[in-house]
């Protein structure tokens, strides 16, 4: 799960770590009335959207004067702004948040995540902030200082000190910069965030160590211990077919494509879609309804499915280990009597009770393709849509 | 042979009594699994599916001799049961549990590396369909009829895709000699590499199947290993091509996150460091019969 910038900021002052005055305006009226309780001549106006590289997509504005600010906050807020990471459908913005101006003498980035090779968090910091460290890895990886750090003891001293040698901080500021990166490796801690990145942090013109950006990752596996923390999901950010399966128990992803797909597992729902995409299909989703797929479930995840209007035919695909085929193709039947479904539905039934599963299917009476392997389901899944984009177009013309 | 678990392998149950466990307890002793009892803190002296429950992984070593475990204890208490096995001498645990928090399983690791070498439990999982010794043991939750017995080794994250490759085997008459589940998530007990390196000195195993995913970079590691130290052909299938990134397919650990994580890059790795590539999920069985027919 991501938060807001405001909200990582707000953590990590509670940590110790500094940053500029700033406030949350839900309107251009909120915003000038931040801006001027935050007093000053400078003031960020900063798009909240749960995506990196905001800078770069318009999403922060520079103002000079209150009029400047309340234009600023009217152009961003309901804007959708589209950045790299956000995918091409982009985020919109519903939150600003109104920060002091920052005098800026030196940019730096500063990061700690989870390390899958080595099973350790990992402090990541450069020099040379402002960047994306994406870019910064591969133009000139040696300016890149990476720490790991032994979990039975924790981030050290000395392992903090080093690594603000490395972010050329010194003499005066030295002591302050230990206390940044130590403050951020026990929020990391405390709260099971899986990703805590501040690009920049900077070095202010009187020589203070402020984090100007902060991004952060929670491990949802932990967020059941992690109450605090949950109550900051913003739903606006993310997919509303996402949200709404999490609520009943899917996994979803909503993709570009138009074969609708309910899969159980979730390596046999990536390699379904691999299959449709070397059948010349693109799929409109993944959809995991794991392990114990009852009718009900199997119902929601249908309506999951067809709710995108842009699905031409449906292909499900069922390995049955703890699940029974015969359970699976009950549930299917009944989704597809209660569903008033208008495309094609495709089912490749395998593994524990496979022949009574398909029996049900045969015998229900409905117009549902059936297939026996993968490739074939895959294949027939592509046809169906096929056959249905071009009725579409005859009908147009 | 086999590797981890053959018919004589001493199991408990970790997390016994729950509806779970119960449930999937009873499917391994029905499959032949020498199941030996069960673990349930405060529940120890009762009687389970007609064998013992005991308190602790301890009593369970001590008076039942147990060798392997299975966990099926809820996400919040996974970690703890992991290294009580561990600290009672269990050889080998699977964990079965979904959900677990990345940073408990890096004080788990963190736990099981205190051990010498010769003394460390070997963890599979957590988030996995288990491990299955075709026609000889069971220590998991998959449909053990679809598994034939024989010389392929499969390794996968995924369960059910798991199922699908040992399917295309059975219809073409070809055995598994053990299938590994090594899970989902992005820190796990075993890496591929790890699992690879049991195949190639397991007698029994002529081929390994090796079925990844997006995310991380243990493929690639396993490749390597593949490269330097092993004898034995691998075949491998990434999932994931039409994965976006930036987005968790599923399992905690499916995100590209970083350059060579998505599976394009990681077929054009793995080939290059030898390893035979299945061009499609459907393809996995026409694959490994292949290789084993020019072997």
């Amino acid at each position: 799960m991501d938060i807001h910038e405001y909200q990582a900021k707000d953590i990590l002052s509670g940590y110790g770590v500094k940053i500029a005055e700033g406030g949350l305006a839900y309107s251009p009226e909120d915003a000038v009335q931040r801006a001027r309780e935050i007093g000053g001549h400078v003031w960020a106006v900063k798009a909240q959207i749960h995506s990196g590289a905001r800078g770069k997509a318009g999403g922060i504005k520079i103002c000079k004067t209150h009029d400047e600010v309340q234009a600023a906050a009217s152009e961003l807020l309901g804007k959708r702004l589209v950045t790299h990471q956000t995918g091409p459908a982009g985020k919109v913005c519903s939150r600003l948040y109104v920060e002091a101006g920052t005098d800026i003498a030196k940019e730096l980035y500063f990061c700690l995540l989870v390390d899958r090779s080595s099973e350790r968090i990992v402090m990541v910091g450069s020099a040379q902030g402002g960047m994306e460290i994406e870019e910064l890895a591969l133009n000139n990886p040696e300016a890149i200082t990476k720490i790991y750090i032994e979990p039975a003891v924790g981030l050290q001293d000395f392992q903090a000190r080093e690594m603000a040698f490395a972010l050329g901080l010194e003499s005066e500021i030295l002591s302050h910069a230990v206390k940044t990166i130590k403050g951020c490796y026990r929020a990391l801690r405390d709260l099971d965030v899986s990703m805590l990145e501040i690009n920049p942090l900077v070095v202010t013109g009187n020589g203070e160590l402020v984090a100007l950006d902060a991004k952060m990752g929670i491990d949802d596996n932990a967020l059941f211990r992690q109450l605090k923390i949950s109550e900051l999901r913003d739903k606006t950010q993310e997919d509303p077919r996402e949200m709404a399966a999490a609520d009943r128990g899917l996994s979803y992803v909503g993709l570009d494509g138009d074969i609708g797909c309910m899969i159980n597992g979730a390596g046999l729902a990536m390699a379904t879609m691999d299959m449709i995409k070397l059948a010349g299909g693109e799929p409109a989703n993944f959809l995991d309804v794991g392990g114990g797929a009852s009718a009900e479930r199997t119902e929601k995840a249908f309506r999951l499915v067809l709710a995108d209007k842009g699905v031409k035919a449906m292909l499900v695909n069922i390995f049955a280990g703890i699940n029974r085929c015969d359970w699976i193709a009950e549930g299917v039947v009944q989704a597809v009597r209660k569903i008033d479904m208008k495309v094609p539905l495709i089912v490749r039934l395998s593994g524990t009770n496979v022949e009574e599963g398909r029996r049900i299917i045969a015998e229900s009476g409905l117009p549902i393709i059936t297939a026996d392997t993968l490739a074939e389901a895959a294949e027939k899944a592509v046809q169906a849509r096929n056959e249905v984009v071009a009725k579409e177009a005859a009908l147009e013309i | 042979m086999a590797i981890f678990i053959n018919e004589t392998t001493r199991i408990v149950v970790q997390g016994f009594t729950g509806k779970i466990g119960t449930f999937h307890a009873q499917d391994m002793i029905n499959y032949g699994s020498n199941v030996v009892g069960g673990i349930t803190p405060g529940k120890g002296g009762q009687t389970h599916l007609g064998l013992p429950v005991f308190n602790t992984a301890k009593e369970a070593v001590q008076q039942a001799g147990a060798e392997a475990s299975i966990i099926f204890v809820p996400p919040a208490f996974a970690a703890d049961s992991i290294m009580e096995a561990a600290d009672a001498g269990i050889k080998y645990c699977v964990a079965i549990t979904d959900g677990i928090p990345t940073q408990d399983m890096m004080t788990v690791k963190n736990f099981l590396r205190r051990f010498p070498k010769d003394q460390r439990m070997v963890l599979t999982g957590p988030n996995c369909a288990g491990t299955i010794s075709p026609g000889r043991a069971m220590l998991g939750i998959m449909p053990g009829h679809i598994y034939l017995p024989g010389n392929v080794g499969i390794v996968g994250r995924s369960g059910t895709l798991g199922y699908e490759a040992a399917d295309q085997m059975k219809r073409l008459g070809i055995g598994v000699s053990t299938s590994v589940g090594i899970g989902g998530d992005p820190i796990n007990g075993s890496s591929h590499r790890d699992i690879l390196e049991q195949f190639e000195q397991d007698p029994e195993t002529k081929v390994i199947l090796m079925i990844g995913e997006i995310g991380g970079p243990q493929e690639v590691e396993a490749g390597l290993f593949a490269k330097e130290h092993m004898t034995k052909p691998v075949i491998a299938y990434i999932a994931g091509l039409t994965a976006p990134e930036g987005r968790r397919m599923g399992h905690a650990g499916a995100i590209i996150s970083s350059a060579g994580e998505s599976a394009a890059e990681k077929v054009a790795m793995l080939r290059d460091l030898g390893v035979v590539i299945c061009p499609t999920p459907a393809a996995m069985g026409d694959t490994v019969a292949a290789v084993l027919a020019a072997m």
